[in-house]
């Protein structure tokens, strides 16, 4: 197996009696898209600074390509590029100085300077805005060259935090996009507090609460269990429903409204119609349920909260 | 890398209204001073003549000048300084240059040096003032280079202690005040030195004025040089020692 982009082992932080960051893991492969799920003040931020090299770790051990981030620092940030929750930008300078700057700090090859430029440009749909002030751009186009700083030497790993944070749709359906595409040839470490997000885009989710790690699972592997929902004409006992194959228990919502819970429904959602077809209960509405990363969010941030 | 910061730093100056109105305030006052000076030098000339080794035009006129010049540089030096660091940590960007490649030195370095590059236009433009006088007299070149050299070491401080300030508060207005109060304080210390009339004092030597006077008039004494030499590296490496503990600790 291949080193991992990313291994962050055994993080801890404080800030002042703070304990930020608690013994946090987290791994990255190539081609993998990571998303940090925490209520706000977790430390998402914290921990995606420290992999960046911007915080120093009060103890742990962060290893990026194999390279220890704290023994030669250079040769692992040149292979990160970050975008922390407030784009870094020069409002002063046009969006090619800008940009010129950025490739120039990540010591790129200089025959390269230029193609690397336009490439982020285009990714990021920036090529007409290449002399416009960065203070004169909209808030969705700045965030667009906070991500074009991040990218434009190419590096093995991209960490954006919260990159979607003030954009309109489109702009939001745009940069998942564009992350959806870098995740093809770099490993993305992106973080959000918008859990439809990291369903649309996320290959595996980490989430983090209260300085700790407490959920790290794999988004098709989360998906395995989403719950049905189905909706009948009349109303019918849950015991009735309990005869189909792979239901481990069921919600009532009313009493013709239901969630089934099992592991992979998705694929007896025909058996599951059929059956209620052929008991005449009058099927309205059959579909698998995506909210089930937001129940788990709910459950671990509460249930921690409350002990 | 050093010099792609500082040319950074250079640019953004010259973008902002604020170095060009400085520029501008400077050659108003100082042409305003050199007039003066002129004057003073024409109504004494009859009566140098009369005089055995007499002070020439250099004496008269540009010492003086570059005497006014560096309080104008004091004052005007932490307006420039305060923002080096301070508004990079306000506004997020440090963050790009401590999450790429850089060394803190680099960073640091290359703060200073792009303040340092400004200040040189600035003592380079001051100085076409006394050198305009070339056309119409003659110049000491040596008392002239040494006053040059003075107003740059001079101002190589006040940058240096700007900076270590910029480098430790958020805020550039806080950055700022502290800088001038603290260039203020090395500038009179030396007062307490000689009321008690011992001219070889502890505090004459801290003093930056009992350094740099001599100097501005003509008179380079090495220990002056290696004074200034050292509070610029101790306040640089103060700026880089702050720095890295900014990421270690809050």
């Amino acid at each position: 197996m291949s080193i991992p982009l990313i291994q962050a082992r055994q993080l801890h932080r404080y800030y002042a009696d703070t304990h930020a960051v608690n013994d946090v893991n987290i791994e990255l492969q190539q081609g993998e898209i990571l998303g940090l799920l925490g209520p706000n003040g977790a430390g998402k931020s914290s921990c995606m600074q420290m992999i960046c090299g911007v915080l120093a770790p009060s103890s742990g051990e962060i290893l990026i390509n194999g390279i220890d981030l704290l023994d030669q620092p250079h040769k692992a940030k040149q292979q990160i590029g970050y975008l922390p929750d407030k784009p870094p930008l020069y409002p002063e300078l046009t969006v090619d100085e800008y940009l010129n700057y950025a490739v120039r700090l990540r010591r790129v090859d200089k025959k390269n300077l230029k193609d690397f430029r336009e490439l982020a440009k285009h990714r990021c749909g920036l090529q007409s805005h290449g002399g416009r002030l960065i203070a004169n751009l909209s808030k969705g186009y700045q965030q667009r060259v906070g991500i074009a700083q991040a990218i434009i030497h190419q590096p093995d790993i991209i960490i954006l935090d919260e990159p979607t944070v003030g954009l309109d749709p489109i702009q939001i359906h745009e940069i998942r996009k564009l992350v959806t595409q870098l995740g093809e040839h770099h490993g993305v470490i992106l973080s959000t507090h918008i859990l439809p997000e990291v369903q649309a885009v996320c290959n595996r989710v980490q989430m983090i609460h209260q300085g700790r790690s407490v959920f790290n699972q794999s988004i098709d592997e989360l998906q395995k269990n989403n719950p049905v929902k189905i909706h009948l004409q009349h109303s019918v006992k849950p015991e009735q429903l309990l005869q189909l194959k792979g239901i481990e228990h069921i919600e009532s919502l009313s009493d013709n409204q239901f969630l089934l819970h099992g592991e992979e429904l998705q694929s007896t959602l025909a058996d599951i119609s059929q059956h209620c077809v052929n008991n005449n209960w009058g099927l309205l509405e059959i579909s698998l349920q995506q909210n089930s990363l937001e129940q788990m969010f709910l459950q671990l941030t509460t249930s921690e909260q409350a002990s | 890398m050093i010099f792609q910061i500082a040319l950074r730093e250079l640019r953004s100056l010259f973008l902002s209204p604020l170095a060009w109105v400085i520029l501008a305030i400077l050659q108003v006052l100082l042409a305003w001073k050199f007039l003066g000076f002129i004057e003073l030098f024409f109504s004494l000339q009859a009566d140098l003549v009369n005089i055995k080794n007499a002070p020439g035009v250099t004496d008269l006129i540009v010492a003086p000048l570059f005497d006014f010049s560096k309080i104008l540089l004091l004052i005007i030096s932490p307006l420039i300084t305060m923002r080096l660091l301070s508004e990079e940590n306000q506004n997020g960007s440090l963050k790009l240059l401590l999450s790429s490649p850089v060394s803190m030195s680099e960073i640091v370095l290359g703060k200073y040096l792009g303040a340092l590059l400004f200040f040189i236009i600035v003592i380079l433009v001051i100085s076409l003032m006394p050198l305009s006088l070339l056309f119409a007299t003659q110049l000491d070149m040596g008392k002239f280079a040494s006053g040059m050299l003075g107003q740059l070491l001079n101002v190589s401080a006040f940058i240096a202690l700007g900076l270590y300030m910029s480098s430790l508060s958020k805020q550039p207005v806080t950055a700022a005040a502290a800088t001038f109060g603290l260039l203020i304080l090395f500038w009179i210390i030396n007062l307490a030195g000689t009321s008690g009339n011992n001219e070889n004092s502890f505090f004459n030597y801290l003093s930056m004025t009992h350094h740099s006077t001599q100097m501005l008039r003509g008179i380079v004494y090495s220990a002056d040089i290696i004074y200034f030499l050292l509070f610029n590296l101790a306040f640089i490496l103060l700026s880089i020692r702050q720095l890295d503990a900014q990421r270690l600790q809050h």
